[in-house]
């Protein structure tokens, strides 16, 4: 590689830089006054792209391109606008994990919105009039146009600062993002604010979207992608720092346009393509920014998170009652492979809800008694599926030794990636899991060697006594049982009582000699192993694993069934998990728009039933005994 | 031989030095209070010596053991009990699992996977419960309880691990003048009973001069008075740093 190579690549990499930029920009700024981390802001870019490139093939001409650029700015601010008055306003005050949710709710019912009025199909974008050319830099050809977006971030970030600095609108900004209750009192009004800050911040990312046009196809998965990389920049740099933004989207640019000009590179004998594993980069600079500065490169320590289940009730056990209908509901499920002959599809079924459960269970473990929003769960899900996977067709072991690995896999993940998590909490902390979650779909994806890239690894099918519809079916029942059973004995135990303890006040449970990091880390490690088991379970149960299934969505999933339950009950992301997939095995199955409805279901929870099932259940037996007892 | 020994403790914030020079020690079985006006730097130096600050310079010693710098966490187990000016219990458990909690992380069992917490140190935390006067709340959430029952659950909480310092911020602020008396005199029976050596700061100045048997008095980050009671309050300088706060040393609460 010759140094006009790696400069060339450079200024490439500040192009993509200016993208970045402006996402992660307009994240920060609606983060510093809101406090809100708007999931749905990818959705935003997405929109920008889509927007544009339709307005300015409508318009035409020579104008045409900067008029859709325009124009898909005002529409998407617009839309910002409505989303804060609609949605956001009513969720201010509620724990971080539901507003996470409601905006990812958001991103899902856009997704669907774009594939209604654009098909699924990738569009491809007008190229800019006049910058259409290319210039002789270091003997090869930099399109104009690069050099232009790469002179686009700059200008932002002065424009922004200007902004921030000069006008009556900036010192509001500033003055909100400083001390909000001291601006409500000093008579800003905060509702005008909040709208106006949110459109500026939906304008900017699809301002990013509309430019981008000219470089790559619109497509369906803009949205999350973009979500990730403005993740990784606003941790870097530090949340609600707009200098901080851009000085990490240079870094993170610069550091993929490294990789790809590196391109192969021989390390200890092994052949690694660098321009494949950007995301691994990525994920090493935010990693090691994060050890150096906890904060960001630029941020400040954010006030504590506020976390749900902090008052929840006490943990009490069963009972013998309701030890006895455990049980009775055990023998009754141990006993419907007998019914395979009238439901011959109710093992299969069965088996999907099962792997519900475990990975619910486990990720209601963390995030309920644990505290810690794990937005990235599908990670160990996949590290069992993918470690099953491979155990079993490329190393040829049996069953159980497969899904063993599959657990120490996910354990071994959950033990690096919790280290990290641990220090961290509240929105950084869902942030960061997302982030460690999106790198490891990228791997699968890009790792073909070993993970069979896109296609995934097939013929994963168990050996005897597995081998049929209810071997498997009782495998993945023992399974569930165990690891239900093992999480309820721990929760019971000291460990879950320290965990508990770490997440009701850290600064008590410090001061009475309760190592809270260390804890977390193992409870984070124990979650993440058994989750690896319904990976695996999974993967035996398909007979193949994709990267398709260990996307984002399906740590939203686990989400939505922790919540569906409640998150205050022991039971209730088994509750959730049961209900959630015999929801999408009826409903969403039938429908193209099942992401629409997910993201309705969602915004049903938390504006609606924030204690899910169980909390409702509970509420109208309180209400019924009350009742009984005047 | 003093359990608790502070040796020219120095901490400054930008150019304001919040602590200068401070040196004193607490006794076992000595109730010691520390008071000052706002921002004469109490909370800095309780924060030093719980290890929730690092000082500029200076020395903390307890039980002989060097500790400056240390983790809160490591303090505690060296046996430090604190309470929080803003009470800090567990509110997801029963006042009893809040104790038998705090038991179970002074004696390194936090890491237990099997036998149930709830058989870790019942009947002891039963009777600590007792000697605070908490014995009929056992069972309640702690997030149900009324504040000044949140207060004695604390105190509960920060003697199970059988400290032989304790350490109280503001242990009344918040509470009705009934029951501040009614906790301070709990404590001061504690600190006999147990040979506790105790440091609290406070507010209430007729609490201060009722139950202590020595104060220190911290004025612009400096230590301006260590005695008796008595020989405090008759202090001129000690005076002339309250003359500006009120009536402060009269004998009502100087409470702001």
């Amino acid at each position: 590689m010759s140094l006009d190579g790696l400069l060339f690549q450079a200024l490439n990499g500040l192009a993509g830089a200016s993208a970045l930029f402006l996402v992660a920009a307009g994240l920060s700024i609606i983060f510093g006054v809101s406090r809100i981390v708007n999931l749905a802001h990818g959705s935003f870019y997405m929109l920008g792209i889509y927007l544009a490139g339709t307005l300015a093939g409508g318009f035409g001409g020579a104008f045409g391109f900067w008029a859709g650029v325009i124009g898909a700015v005002l529409v998407v601010a617009a839309l910002g606008a409505l989303t804060e008055i609609a949605l956001l306003r009513r969720i201010y005050a509620a724990p971080e994990l539901y507003q996470l949710l409601a905006t990812f709710a958001l991103a899902l019912i856009v997704n669907d919105a774009v594939l209604y009025l654009w098909g699924p199909e990738d569009i491809l974008g007008p190229r800019a009039p006049g910058l259409e050319g290319a210039i002789d830099l270091l003997g090869r050809r930099l399109p104009t146009y690069d050099i232009f977006l790469a002179l686009v971030g700059p200008a932002v970030l002065i424009g922004l600062h200007l902004l921030l600095a000069r006008s009556r609108f900036g010192r509001l900004i500033r003055a909100a993002t400083e001390d909000r209750e001291m601006a409500a009192a000093l008579g800003v009004n905060e509702k005008v604010l909040f709208t106006a800050v949110f459109a500026l911040g939906a304008g900017l990312a699809a301002l990013g979207g509309a430019l981008q046009m000219a470089r790559e196809p619109a497509s369906l998965s803009l949205d999350l992608a973009v979500l990730g990389d403005a993740f990784v920049i606003v941790v870097v740099g530090g949340l609600g720092s707009i200098p901080g933004a851009y000085v990490a989207a240079v870094l993170v640019a610069e550091v993929k346009a490294l990789c790809i000009a590196l391109g192969t590179v021989s390390v200890g004998g092994f052949e690694v393509n660098l321009s494949k594993l950007t995301l691994v980069a990525e994920f090493l600079v935010m990693a090691i920014v994060l050890i150096v500065r906890p904060n960001g490169l630029f941020g400040r320590p954010q006030p504590p998170a506020r976390v749900a289940g902090r008052g929840e009730p006490p943990l009490r056990p069963m009972g013998r009652n309701g030890g006895i209908v455990a049980l009775g509901v055990v023998a009754a499920l141990a006993l419907l492979p007998l019914a395979e002959g009238a439901f011959p599809y109710a093992p299969v079924l069965a088996v999907d809800m099962l792997v519900a459960v475990i990975f619910a269970t486990s990720l209601h473990f963390i995030m309920g008694p644990g505290g810690m929003h794990s937005f990235g769960h599908a990670a160990y899900f996949g590290l069992g599926a993918y470690g099953a996977a491979y155990a079993a067709t490329q190393l040829g072991a049996p069953t159980f030794a497969a899904l063993a690995a599959g657990i120490v896999a996910a354990g071994l993940g959950a033990l690096v990636f919790g280290w990290f998590a641990v220090r961290l909490s509240g929105v950084y902390l869902a942030m960061l899991t997302l982030a460690f979650a999106q790198i490891v779909w990228s791997i699968a994806y890009q790792w073909e060697a070993v993970t069979g890239g896109s296609n995934g690894l097939f013929g994963v099918w168990p050996d005897a006594p597995l081998d049929t519809r209810a071997g498997l079916y009782l495998a993945a029942l023992g399974g569930a049982l165990v690891v239900v059973l093992l999480l309820r004995r721990v929760l019971f135990a000291p460990f879950g009582y320290a965990l508990r303890a770490s997440r009701d006040s850290p600064l008590r449970a410090e001061a009475v000699g309760i190592a809270t990091g260390r804890v977390q880390w193992l409870g984070f490690a124990l979650a993440g192993a058994l989750c690896g088991l319904a990976g695996g379970l999974f993967a035996f149960a398909k007979g193949s694993i994709s990267p398709e299934a260990i996307s984002v969505g399906r740590s939203i999933d686990g989400l939505v069934m922790v919540l569906l339950g409640g998150v205050e009950s022991l039971l209730g992301p088994i509750v959730g998990a049961g209900a959630f997939t015999l929801l999408q095995d009826s409903v969403m199955r039938e429908t193209d728009y099942w992401r629409a409805l997910l993201g309705a279901l969602i915004l049903a929870i938390v504006l609606i039933f924030p204690g899910g099932l169980m909390g409702g259940a509970a509420r109208l037996w309180a209400l019924a005994t009350r009742r009984a007892a005047r | 031989m003093s359990v608790l020994t502070v040796r020219s403790l120095s901490k400054s914030y930008g150019g304001v030095r919040a602590l200068d020079d401070v040196s004193f020690s607490v006794a076992a079985g000595e109730l010691l209070a520390l008071i000052g006006p706002n921002g004469a730097g109490k909370s800095t130096c309780f924060n030093i010596v719980n290890g929730q600050i690092r000082p500029d310079a200076g020395h903390v010693w307890i039980g002989g053991r060097e500790v400056t710098g240390l983790a809160p966490r490591r303090i505690a187990r060296l046996g430090v009990g604190r309470t929080f000016q803003i009470a800090a219990v567990f509110g997801s458990m029963t006042a009893v699992e809040n104790v038998q909690m705090a038991m179970i992380a002074a004696r390194g069992q936090s890491f237990g996977l099997w036998r149930p917490a709830a058989a870790h140190h019942r009947q002891a935390a039963l009777e600590l419960l007792g000697r605070v006067g908490m014995a009929e709340l056992a069972e309640r959430p702690a997030a149900t309880l009324a504040y000044g029952d949140v207060k004695r659950l604390e105190l509960a909480v920060a003697l199970a691990g059988e400290p032989v310092l304790l350490l109280m911020d503001e242990p009344t602020a918040g509470m009705g003048a009934g029951e501040r008396g009614a906790l301070i005199a709990l404590v001061r029976e504690l600190v006999t009973e147990r040979r506790l050596a105790a440091l609290f700061t406070e507010h209430s100045m007729d609490v201060v001069f009722a139950h202590a048997d020595r104060v220190i008095v911290l004025a612009r980050g400096k230590l301006i008075a260590d005695g008796s009671a008595d020989a405090v309050r008759a202090d001129p300088q000690v005076r002339a740093v309250y003359l500006g706060s009120g009536a402060a040393m009269a004998e009502e609460d100087g409470h702001p």
